[in-house]
């Protein structure tokens, strides 16, 4: 468990636990920061690019990744652009690929997701990619250079938990990069289940957001992915089996 | 008891007053308000004819506080859901739908509350829309901002720390065209981060050019759906046309524009229509436009120059929270604008609950920043305010207020792509 570390684009990483930072007062970043025990940590470039006299960039205790995510783009030349912006305004080579063509319910669009990742990655970003949790969409990805690849567990912001289980599941299994789950989960139990599952880290926000105190939800987010992550290298059997399996023995036949 | 609208003006010339008489007595002196105008650019959109079934057939007197608790049972509010929640069988309930607001607005934009400030740049209108300060027959001092007044404002307005500006014109083709507009909008992008426009409505390549010119965002409000009573409060001008103001953001949209507004000015006709109305105008365009952003604002009618007795009748304060209420749990996802029209008691609860949006900092008279904002005396002439407003807050007092909430204020959450 010492060395359980876990790597994206090169960069090696202890905790599991991505933070986003939308939605709450800037002054509880830092506590939140450290009650997570989160060394990455994702801000709407949008929100960054500004004048306020408060600007979120100053709120980031030092040493921890930024993760920018595009969102507000609509299509991949503007997830391009908003990346090369967060370039110049410091935030570094990581970026959240986030294309929403729908403003109800802010689904990603993989089509778009695959484009800009393919050339942000030329580009020398690290791209991580949020996506809706399709097989072929990842595997394309994968090929488009992504160093992560984030499927969604549910609508963004509903809190309803792994409603994608299954094929989150699938990712997990034939993607040979980090999953890493976000959006949608919304209690430290179900962050415990996608890491149980063979998660390689989770990413909240709105669940600590709308907390009634948010370092100390930060906290039971911790605690609870590295009791899920120590769950999955212990080597929990899968709780559900897949696939089909027929009521009488299909071998059941054969005479010896 | 209606409102009494109608004042004349003793600078009015008795020719003026002739013809404003008779376009007050004689609706066959108006124009057909369903019939577009000579240049109006005509759509093809079933979104009006789908909002107006709903709307004519609201029956809100039909519902019961059992149909209220089914409604808040539900995970996802549906038109029919909506439609209870507006009702008067669910007043009783309005602090269970401000608890399910809050939860929403709390899933989709946290506690964070966006700050804005209109600037007007003229007040010359064309119109005679009976209850508006700017109306043509209205006697105020008048005037238009030039290019150097504009940048002076917008240099004030940036100062305070301001990074979101909506520029509103009084409905003057004449006296305030695209092109004047346009370089406006030019200037505000050299000082704010996102610009917004409040004017008359304007056909698709008009909109275009805005957006190239910088603007983002367009506000249109339809002031009433209801076609009668819009007929018998906007007498002469553009405005009168009621459809061509109605498919004014689907244009914008097809221009170009980010993100669109809506609303209604309640207390002009029955306001429990007019809400449904603004609602499933948001709710039919967001289906068409999906990528659209889109938000709701709520004003009531207000006091204006030459008339203090113009007020909101039956739209109390619980009646708007009611209805802002129910827009959250029906429209999650969309912002929710309150003006400065409202008290700033109103405004910090309804914060809390489904605004996401508010102003500070308002003047909605022309070229006064500078004296509003310094409290000193300036050798500028100033045109006359549209309305009176209630909150007289600046930037830094709102941003404090906000922030002393538990909230936190945010200036910019937006970028230009």
């Amino acid at each position: 468990m010492n060395n359980d570390t876990f790597i994206i684009g090169g960069h090696e990483f202890n905790s599991r636990f991505i933070l986003g930072s939308g939605k709450y007062s800037l002054r509880l970043i830092e506590a939140a920061v450290k009650d997570a025990g989160a060394e990455i940590i994702t801000l709407a470039v949008r929100r960054a690019n500004t004048k306020e006299q408060e600007n979120i960039l100053d709120f980031i205790p030092e040493g921890v990744t930024l993760l920018p995510n595009t969102s507000g783009a609509r299509t991949a030349e503007e997830a391009v652009r908003i990346a090369r912006l967060a370039r110049e305004l410091g935030c570094g080579d990581f970026v959240k690929i986030e294309i929403m063509r729908d403003s109800k319910y802010l689904l990603p669009d993989n089509q778009e997701t695959v484009r800009a990742t393919e050339i942000l990655a030329k580009e020398g970003f690290v791209v991580m990619p949020y996506m809706y949790p399709d097989l072929n969409m990842a595997r394309d990805l994968v090929n488009a250079g992504a160093a992560a690849v984030m499927p969604l567990a549910a609508p963004i912001g509903s809190n309803k938990g792994l409603a994608t289980r299954e094929f989150i599941q699938i990712l997990i299994d034939e993607i040979d990069l980090p999953i890493i789950v976000d959006a949608g989960i919304g209690r430290p139990s179900q962050a415990c289940e996608a890491m149980e599952m063979g998660a390689a880290a989770i990413m909240a926000n709105t669940a600590l957001a709308t907390a009634g105190d948010l370092p100390m939800m930060a906290a039971a987010f911790r605690q609870a992915i590295e009791a899920g992550r120590k769950a999955y290298l212990a080597g929990l059997g899968r709780v559900l089996t897949r696939g089909a399996s027929a009521s009488d023995p299909l071998t059941g036949f054969l005479r010896d | 008891m209606e409102n009494q609208f109608l004042v004349d003006s003793e600078y009015l010339s008795p020719a003026a007053l002739d013809r404003k008489h008779r376009l007050e007595t004689d609706p066959s002196s108006r124009v057909d308000h369903m019939e577009y105008m000579p240049g109006m650019e005509r759509i093809e959109s079933d979104v009006c004819t789908k909002v107006l079934e709903q709307m004519n057939a609201y029956d809100y007197t039909s519902y019961t506080a059992r149909d209220v608790q089914a409604a808040l049972e539900h995970e996802t509010c549906s038109v029919e859901d909506f439609k209870t929640l507006l009702s008067p069988a669910a007043e009783p309930f309005l602090e269970q739908m401000a608890q399910r607001a809050r939860l929403e607005t709390s899933k989709h934009f946290g506690n964070t509350v966006y700050l804005f400030t209109p600037l007007y740049i003229a007040n010359y209108c064309e119109n005679y829309c009976v209850y508006c300060g700017f109306n043509c027959y209205n006697h105020i001092n008048r005037m238009k901002l030039t290019m150097e007044q504009i940048e002076k404002e917008m240099k004030v307005i940036a100062d305070s720390g301001m990074e979101e500006i909506l520029i509103l014109t009084g409905e003057s083709h004449a006296q305030s065209d695209v092109k004047y507009i346009g370089e406006a909008c030019k200037l505000a992008r050299k000082y704010f981060r996102m610009v917004g426009l409040e004017i008359y409505p304007v056909n698709t390549d008009d909109y275009r050019y805005l957006h190239e010119c910088g603007a983002d965002y367009v506000t249109v409000f339809q002031e009433t759906y209801d076609t009668v009573k819009y007929e018998q409060l906007h007498l002469m001008g553009h405005k009168r046309v009621w459809p061509y103001r109605f498919d004014a953001q689907e244009r914008a949209l097809r221009g170009g524009m980010r993100g669109v507004a809506f609303s209604a000015l309640l207390g002009l006709s029955d306001f429990r229509k007019d809400a449904l109305a603004s609602a499933l105008h948001v709710y039919y365009l967001q289906r068409k436009y999906p990528y659209a952003e889109m938000s709701l604002s709520c004003p009531r009618l207000r006091p204006i120059i030459n008339n203090d007795k113009i007020n909101p009748l039956d739209v109390g304060e619980k009646q708007l929270c009611q209805i802002l209420c129910a827009y959250r749990i029906f429209l999650p996802f969309v912002g929710i604008t309150v003006s400065s029209r409202e008290s700033a008691a109103f405004r910090n609860g309804i914060v809390k609950i489904a605004a996401t949006k508010v102003s500070a900092g308002v003047s909605t008279g022309i070229g006064d920043h500078e004296s509003k904002y310094s409290g000193k005396e300036t050798d500028g002439e100033a045109g006359d305010e549209q309305f009176e407003i209630d909150d007289n807050r600046s930037l830094d007092k709102m941003y404090r207020d906000i922030a002393g909430e538990g909230l936190q204020p945010v200036l910019n959450d937006y970028l230009y792509v």
